[in-house]
C-alpha cells in the first residue's frame, strides 16, 4: 500500500511553524495547489495519500498527531497512560470536542473507529496498524481503554495516522463524499477533477484555524503548476512536481521556496523473484552499476539525499550505507560475469508518471547500458502501473518512492511487489515488534538496514525532497513532510 | 507565371523533405554525439559550436537528437501511410467495381465507424491493449489511414467504370479484378500519389501528436513530439530544447505539404486551371 501513497509523494506541504508574537492579520482565505486528486474523501478506507493530503489534520484528527517535524503529539487524546507491561494504553480524551455535523465525539466514537479499522471486512489501507490491538473498551465518556495483544513501541505513532482518525458513526455512510470530522476546517465543496473547498470550523474544540477558508486545486500537469503559481492562482504548491523551476521561483521576491524532507525512500525497485534477479549476485552488480548523484543531478536537478538503504536520512537511527554500493560499473561488469551474465541481458524498467520516475529511468537505462543489461523501458500511468508492478508483479525494475514514514517493515512481507523473502529479516522485524526499549530498538532497526542493503533487494537511490513554493507572506506551511498532510490549522497572512 | 511560382514553392518543399530525410538516413552511420550516452554535468547547454543546437537535460546533444528523432519520424509517418494503402486502395477498389452492392456498402460504411473515432481515441485504445510503442503508434496511424484511401479510390475509380476504355473491356470479357488492376488502378496512381504525400505529412504530425502524449515510440529513442513534451517545464530558461525539435516539425510538415501541393498541381492539370 505504500505505493498509492507514493502516487501523492510528491503532493505534501510542510512544514515550519509560526513563531509566537509576529505580528499577523487573522481571517483571508488560501488557495493550495496539490497535484493529486482524491478518488473520495474516506482517509479510513482507501490507500490514496492524496485523501490525506487535504483532509488529515484539517478536517479529520486522530488520537495523536503529527507535528511539522514527524513528533508524535496529542491530538483527540489530551493525554494518556501506559501501564506498566506496555499492554493496556488509557486515552483521556478532549472534552467539548463535537463532529462537524454537531454530534458530540465521545469514547463511544473512538471505540467505533478503531472496532471499525481492525475488523475482519475493514477496507483500512494499514490494517496492519491496528493488528494488535486487542479489545477497545469504553470507561466513560472521555476514557478510552485500548488492550493490546502485546507490546507494540509504535502504538501511538500508528494511532496518529491518517487512517487512525476518530470518524463517527451517525456520518459514515456518506463520508466518502461528505468528510464529517472533528477538525478546525470542516468541508465545504468538491468539484470533482478541479477543487475542494474548506471553511473555518467556528466550534473547533482547541486553538481555531487562523483562515476563513482553504481551497486545494488539482494541478497534475507540471507546466500548468508553473503557470498557476506564476500568476498567483495558487498561493502556494505542496510538493512542487518540477524541480527545474525552483532557481526562477528562489528568484522571484513573491515566493518562498521551501526545500525539506520527506519519508519518501526513492528506489530502483528490483523484482526478487524474478531471473535473473533471485542471484544476488545480479542485483549486487546492479547497485554498483547506478551512479546516485548523476540520478538526483539529472532527474531531480540536485535536490535529494543518497541514501543506501530504506530508511531516511533524517531519522536518528538512519546508517549510512550508501558507500556498500558505491557507483563502480567495473566492479559491475566482474559481478555480471560471475553470475554468468558476461554479455548481460535485457530486462523490463516499467515507470509511473512522477518526473523523478520518468528521468530517474532514462538515466538508469543508459547507466544499466553501460555494464551490458538493456532495458526495456515502458512509461506506465498510474492505474496501469498498479496493476501491472505492484499488484501483477509483472516487471523487472522499477522505479518508484516510499513515502511512508518508517516502513521498513515492508520488506518482512514476502508477498509484497518486490518480493524479498528472507527469514533472518523477518527475524529481526519480529523481535522489533516486540521490543519497547528504546535502545534495542534502535539497534534492531540498524540490523534491518543493513541486512537489506547486503542482500542489495532493490536499488536505493536517493530521499525524495519536499518542494513547496509559497508566497512571501504565506507563514504556516510546513516545510518538511513527516506523514502526507497539509495542515492548514496554524496558517496565516503575515501583514 | 503562376505555374513557377508554384513549383519554386514545389522546390523549397522538396528541399526541405530531403534534408530531412538524408539527416535521418545519414543518422544510421554517424551523429555528432551519441544520443544514447548521457552526460548530466553538461547539461542545459546553450547551442555553441560544440552542441549547434545546444544539450538537453540529460547532457544530449538535441541537433543528434534531431537527426535520429526524424528517423523515428520518418519512419512510424511512412509505414503508416503504406499500411493505409496497401488496405485502402484494394478496399475502394473493391468497393467501386461492386458499387451499388452489398460489399460497397460494408466497406464504406466500415469507413464511416473508423472515421467515426477521432485518430487520437484509436491510439489510445490500441496502446492501451498492447502498450506503448513505435510499433503501436505506427498501427493506430496506419488504421486511421485506410479509410482515407479506400474512400479516395473509390470516388476515383467509380468515375472510371464508365469510361468507354473500361465498358470496352468488359465487353472482352475481362473480370471485375482485372479491370481494377489494369485499367482502373494506373488511372488513379496520381491521385495515390498526392495524397500519399499529404497523409505522410499529416503522419508525422500524429506521430508528434502521440509522442508527445507518451503513445510513441519510447525512451530511449528520440521523438520529437516526446522532445517537446519533456522539455516544456523548461521552456523559459532552455528555450532551445522546445524551440528547435518544435522547428524540426513545422519545417518537415512544410515542406511535405509543399511537396504534396505541388505535385496535385503538377499531375492534375485542372485543378491548376481552377485555382487560377
Amino acid at each position: 500500500m505504500t505505493t498509492l501513497r507514493t502516487a501523492a509523494a510528491l503532493t505534501s506541504a510542510l512544514a515550519l511553524c509560526a513563531s509566537l508574537g509576529t505580528a499577523h492579520a487573522a481571517g483571508g482565505d488560501v488557495t493550495v495547489g496539490l497535484q493529486l486528486e482524491p478518488p473520495h474523501l474516506d482517509p479510513t478506507s482507501a490507500a490514496a495519500g492524496a485523501i490525506d493530503q487535504v483532509l488529515y489534520s484539517n478536517v479529520f484528527e486522530g488520537l495523536t498527531r503529527f507535528g511539522p517535524d514527524g513528533s508524535i503529539n496529542p491530538g483527540l487524546a489530551k493525554d494518556w497512560d501506559v501501564s506498566e507491561d506496555g499492554l493496556t494504553y488509557t486515552f483521556h480524551l478532549q472534552e467539548g470536542v463535537t463532529f462537524h455535523d454537531g454530534t458530540t465525539m465521545d469514547a463511544e466514537d473512538v471505540k467505533f473507529s478503531l472496532d471499525r479499522a481492525r475488523a475482519e471486512d475493514s477496507a483500512n489501507a494499514q490494517k496492519a496498524l491496528f493488528a494488535d490491538i486487542a479489545s477497545v473498551d469504553v470507561v466513560d465518556p472521555a476514557t478510552v481503554k485500548v488492550t493490546l495483544s502485546k507490546p507494540n513501541g509504535n502504538f501511538l505513532f500508528n494511532m496518529a495516522w491518517g487512517d487512525a482518525v476518530i470518524v463517527a458513526p451517525e456520518s459514515i455512510e456518506n463520508i466518502k463524499t461528505n468528510p464529517v470530522g472533528t477538525g478546525a476546517f470542516t468541508f465545504s465543496n468538491w468539484v470533482q477533477g478541479d477543487q475542494i473547498t474548506l471553511t473555518k470550523n467556528a466550534d473547533y474544540w482547541g486553538e481555531p484555524a487562523k483562515l476563513d477558508s482553504a481551497t486545494f486545486k488539482f494541478i497534475s500537469d507540471p507546466t500548468a503548476a508553473f503557470a498557476a503559481v506564476m500568476a498567483e492562482d495558487v498561493d502556494a504548491f505542496g510538493g512542487y512536481p518540477a524541480p527545474e523551476n525552483l532557481p526562477q521561483f528562489e528568484a522571484d521576491p513573491r515566493f518562498n521556496v521551501l526545500i525539506g524532507s520527506t519519508e519518501g525512500e526513492t528506489i530502483l525497485s528490483t523484482n526478487n523473484a524474478q531471473p535473473p534477479f533471485d542471484n544476488p549476485k545480479v542485483r549486487e552488480a546492479l547497485a554498483h552499476a547506478i551512479d546516485r548523484q548523476a540520478i538526483i543531478d539529472g532527474a531531480m536537478f540536485g535536490y535529494g539525499t543518497p541514501i543506501g538503504t530504506h530508511f531516511a536520512p533524517h531519522h536518528p537511527d538512519y546508517v549510512d550505507l550508501t558507500g556498500n554500493s558505491a557507483y563502480d560499473p567495473e566492479k559491475a561488469k566482474a559481478l555480471l560475469a560471475e553470475a554468468g551474465f558476461a554479455d548481460g541481458f535485457t530486462t523490463t524498467l516499467k515507470l509511473p508518471p512522477p518526473s523523478y520516475a520518468r528521468r530517474g529511468g532514462e538515466i538508469i537505462a543508459a547507466q544499466l547500458r553501460d555494464v551490458g543489461i538493456e532495458t526495456e523501458i515502458s512509461n506506465l500511468e498510474w492505474a496501469q502501473w498498479l496493476e501491472q508492478v505492484f499488484r501483477g508483479k509483472d516487471f523487472g525494475l522499477t522505479i518508484i518512492s516510499h513515502t511512508e514514514p518508517l516502513d521498513i517493515g515492508i520488506y518482512a512481507n514476502p508477498d509484497y511487489y518486490f518480493q524479498y523473502d528472507s527469514a533472518e529479516f523477518q527475524g529481526v522485524m519480529a523481535e522489533l515488534n516486540e521490543a519497547t526499549d528504546p535502545a534495542k530498538r534502535s539497534e534492531l532497526l540498524q540490523k534491518a538496514q543493513t541486512i537489506i542493503s547486503d542482500d542489495y533487494v532493490n536499488g536505493y537511490l536517493f530521499q525524495l525532497a519536499q518542494l513547496s513554493v509559497v508566497k512571501a507572506n504565506l507563514v504556516g506551511i510546513w516545510e518538511n513532510s513527516p506523514t502526507q498532510a497539509t495542515d492548514l490549522t496554524a496558517v496565516y497572512w503575515e501583514e | 507565371m503562376p505555374t513557377a511560382k508554384l513549383s519554386r514553392a514545389m522546390l523549397f518543399g522538396a528541399f526541405l523533405s530531403l534534408l530531412f530525410i538524408s539527416a535521418a538516413l545519414l543518422s544510421f552511420v554517424w551523429t555528432p554525439y551519441s544520443v544514447e550516452t548521457l552526460d548530466i554535468a553538461n547539461k542545459l547547454q546553450k547551442p555553441s559550436a560544440a552542441h549547434w543546437f545546444g544539450t538537453d537535460h540529460f547532457g544530449r546533444d538535441i541537433f543528434s537528437m534531431i537527426m535520429v528523432g526524424a528517423r523515428t519520424s520518418i519512419a512510424v509517418a511512412l509505414v503508416a501511410v503504406g499500411i493505409g494503402m496497401l488496405l485502402g486502395v484494394p478496399l475502394g477498389l473493391a468497393a467501386a467495381a461492386k458499387r451499388g452492392g452489398l460489399l460497397d456498402e460494408m466497406i464504406m460504411r466500415g469507413n464511416d465507424l473508423v472515421f467515426a473515432f477521432p485518430p487520437l481515441v484509436i491510439a489510445i485504445m490500441i496502446t492501451a491493449t498492447f502498450g506503448p510503442s513505435a510499433t503501436n503508434a505506427i498501427i493506430a496511424i496506419g488504421v486511421f489511414n485506410i479509410p482515407v484511401f479506400a474512400r479516395m479510390t473509390r470516388g476515383a475509380a467509380i468515375s472510371l467504370w464508365t469510361r468507354d476504355y473500361v465498358l470496352s473491356a468488359r465487353v472482352s470479357g475481362k473480370g471485375a479484378a482485372r479491370i481494377s488492376l489494369e485499367h482502373i488502378l494506373p488511372n488513379v496512381a496520381n491521385l495515390l500519389i498526392v495524397q500519399g504525400s499529404i497523409q505522410f505529412s499529416v503522419g508525422i504530425i500524429a506521430e508528434a501528436a502521440l509522442s508527445y502524449v507518451g503513445l510513441g515510440a519510447q525512451p530511449p529513442i528520440p521523438s520529437w513530439g516526446r522532445m517537446l513534451a519533456e522539455s516544456q517545464t523548461m521552456i523559459s530558461f532552455a528555450p532551445h530544447l522546445t524551440v528547435f525539435p518544435g522547428m524540426a516539425i513545422l519545417l518537415t510538415v512544410l515542406g511535405l505539404n509543399l511537396v504534396g501541393d505541388g505535385l496535385r498541381d503538377y499531375l492534375d492539370p485542372k485543378l491548376r486551371r481552377s485555382k487560377t
